[in-house]
């Protein structure tokens, strides 16, 4: 025990070490690994835009459906908890007769005409409506065969979905694109950058294939040769992501106005801020992992001695 | 202690460097291997230690057979051994006093050990000054007392020197040989590669000569004769 912890030290000792004497060749593998780092932060914010432009998208369909004068308010009631029990279905807003006469009128109060008749009718012309918002646009036709076949048949006047259903239809093609074009190119980048990342640490072992060697023969273990290997893996992983994250905060401090104004409605330098530690734990464990795993992985031809 | 069983060794490109040759050191022993440059003396070290491996035939070295060792074994092998390469080997990253501890380190030596002993066999090769500096400030001569002392500092039971005065001065030449009859007499194995004729005279121990890798000659008390 004693001689593992002694062997831990001087595994770190060197590491450190190493790290601070390989001066150049570290700056290039942090350099690398910084590139790298930042295309997954680039990849993280895009992912929260295109999820906030896509439930944008989801929120502003809806489908009402309208029920017959004179139905029961219980009624309504019921058919609500119903909908909501559906697992398609995200949200049911209850309009009453009252609420949308009230709304239709807030709506056209400039227009004296409508006031008026309006006025001169004595009973509420408009009907009562659920809105429904479903958790994925292409649910709406399950939630709507639902509806038409089901008990409460009797008592709708009309559901809004047919006249627009070639929108929500596109709508939800156009949401399953982005999701799909998204993770192509997420998969893709990643995989580049990876391999840039993973490309460099091979190199930086393959300069130091004599030293891997040397230490063999004077008698190190393998684990022993490894050791600092993976500490400086760990240091190229740690700096990397610290540089990350400082140069994040200038970029996404000039281009989240751009982005709010040009492109869509959120402020990216606000979410970066508010998940600042998260952020950076993951772009620390993916550093540290292509750091520390590639120096192993890049090694082991090399141990073979 | 050491056993080569009919060992024959050819190189990736084909070169052939030992062909069908057996010999067997005892422990204790103090032996030279001679033979003009080429002729396969680093390649008969280089066996001992598992650097290659044989062609044909078996490498025996205390009770291991090196040719077949797990990690470990090989670990545990190389901890007896004390090498001194021909061309040095020196972390160029570590200081002379790191590279020299380094042998300890490998061992689990506590560190007490480590700064009573390096400073100690530093001492002793007479780079103690030198302590502090990188391998790539030192001379070819500063380098192999280095080589040297990183090869002492764990007291080997089999030490191993691969030309080891081939950048010395005779001054420094006759030092070092002092140094290894000296271990010799402490009780550890010392199998010597050279081809310096006046050391071999003086020596007068065992040699094993040999011609483009075959042994012509395994005498008791050799002289050097091409
Ligand atoms: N790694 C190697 N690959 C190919 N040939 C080698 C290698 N090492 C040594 N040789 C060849 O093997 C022969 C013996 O080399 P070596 O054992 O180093 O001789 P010595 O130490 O007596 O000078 C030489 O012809 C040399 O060129
Ligand atoms: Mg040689």
């Amino acid at each position: 025990m004693q001689h593992i912890l002694t062997s831990l030290k001087r595994i770190t000792k060197t590491g450190v070490s190493n790290f601070i004497r390989n001066g150049w060749l570290s700056t290039a593998t942090v350099s690398i690994l910084t590139i790298t780092l930042f295309v997954v932060l680039f990849l993280l914010m895009m992912s929260v835009l295109t999820e906030s432009v896509i439930i944008n998208l989801q929120n502003r369909v809806d489908v009402s459906v309208y029920l017959k004068k004179d139905t029961k308010e219980s009624d309504i009631l019921k058919m609500q908890n119903d909908l909501i029990a559906l697992s398609e279905v995200k949200s049911v807003d209850y309009v009453s007769e009252d609420d949308a006469l009230m709304e239709f009128r807030e709506k056209h109060k400039d227009n004296e005409i409508i006031i008026q008749s309006l006025d001169v009718l004595e009973e509420n012309p408009l009907e009562a409506s659920l809105n429904i918002k479903a958790k994925d646009p292409s649910q709406f036709k399950t939630i709507v065969e639902f509806l038409e076949s089901g008990q409460y048949k009797d008592i709708i006047s009309k559901i809004n979905y047919y006249e627009n259903q070639e929108i929500i239809e596109k709508i939800g093609v156009l949401i399953s694109s982005i999701r799909k074009i998204g993770f192509t190119i997420s998969i893709a980048l990643t995989i580049v950058a990876f391999l840039v990342a993973f490309n460099t640490i091979r190199i930086t072992i393959y300069t130091m294939k004599d030293e891997i060697g040397i230490m063999k023969l004077v008698g190190a273990t393998n684990w022993f040769v490894r050791g600092p290997f993976v500490v400086e893996g760990f240091l190229y992983g740690f700096v990397s992501s610290l540089v990350t994250v400082i140069l994040a905060f200038p970029v996404l401090y000039f281009s989240s106005p751009f982005i709010k104004k040009y492109f869509y409605d959120i402020d990216m330098f606000a979410y970066f801020q508010e998940n600042l530690v998260i952020i950076w734990i993951i772009l620390l464990v993916v550093g540290v992992v292509i750091g520390a795993l590639g120096s192993i992985i890049a090694m082991q031809r090399y141990l073979k001695i | 202690m050491i056993i080569f069983d009919k060992v024959s060794k050819v190189y990736k490109n084909g070169t052939q460097a030992l062909d069908n040759v057996s010999f067997e050191i005892k422990k204790g022993e103090f032996v030279s291997i001679v033979g003009q440059s080429g002729y396969g003396k680093s390649t008969i070290l280089k066996l001992m230690i598992g650097e290659e491996k044989p062609t044909e035939g078996r490498v025996f070295v205390s009770g291991y057979d090196v040719s077949d060792l797990t990690e470990k074994e090989l670990h545990q092998l190389r901890k007896e051994i004390g090498m001194i390469f021909q061309d040095f080997r020196l972390l160029p990253k570590k200081t002379v006093y790191e590279n020299v501890a380094f042998t300890l380190e490998v061992s689990g030596a506590t560190n007490k050990e480590i700064e009573e002993d390096v400073p100690q066999v530093l001492n002793l090769v007479g780079l103690l000054h030198k302590a502090d500096k990188f391998p790539n400030s030192l001379s070819g001569g500063e380098k192999q007392r280095v080589a040297i002392a990183r090869a002492l500092v764990d007291r080997p039971s089999i030490l191993i020197a691969d030309e080891p005065t081939g950048s010395l001065d005779s001054l420094n030449t006759w030092d070092v040989i002092r140094l290894l009859l000296k271990i010799n007499e402490l009780g550890a194995t010392v199998i010597l590669a050279t081809h310096n004729r006046e050391v071999i005279n003086m020596l007068n121990k065992r040699v094993i000569t040999l011609d483009r890798g075959k042994i012509i000659r395994d005498e008791q008390k050799g002289r050097y004769i091409l």
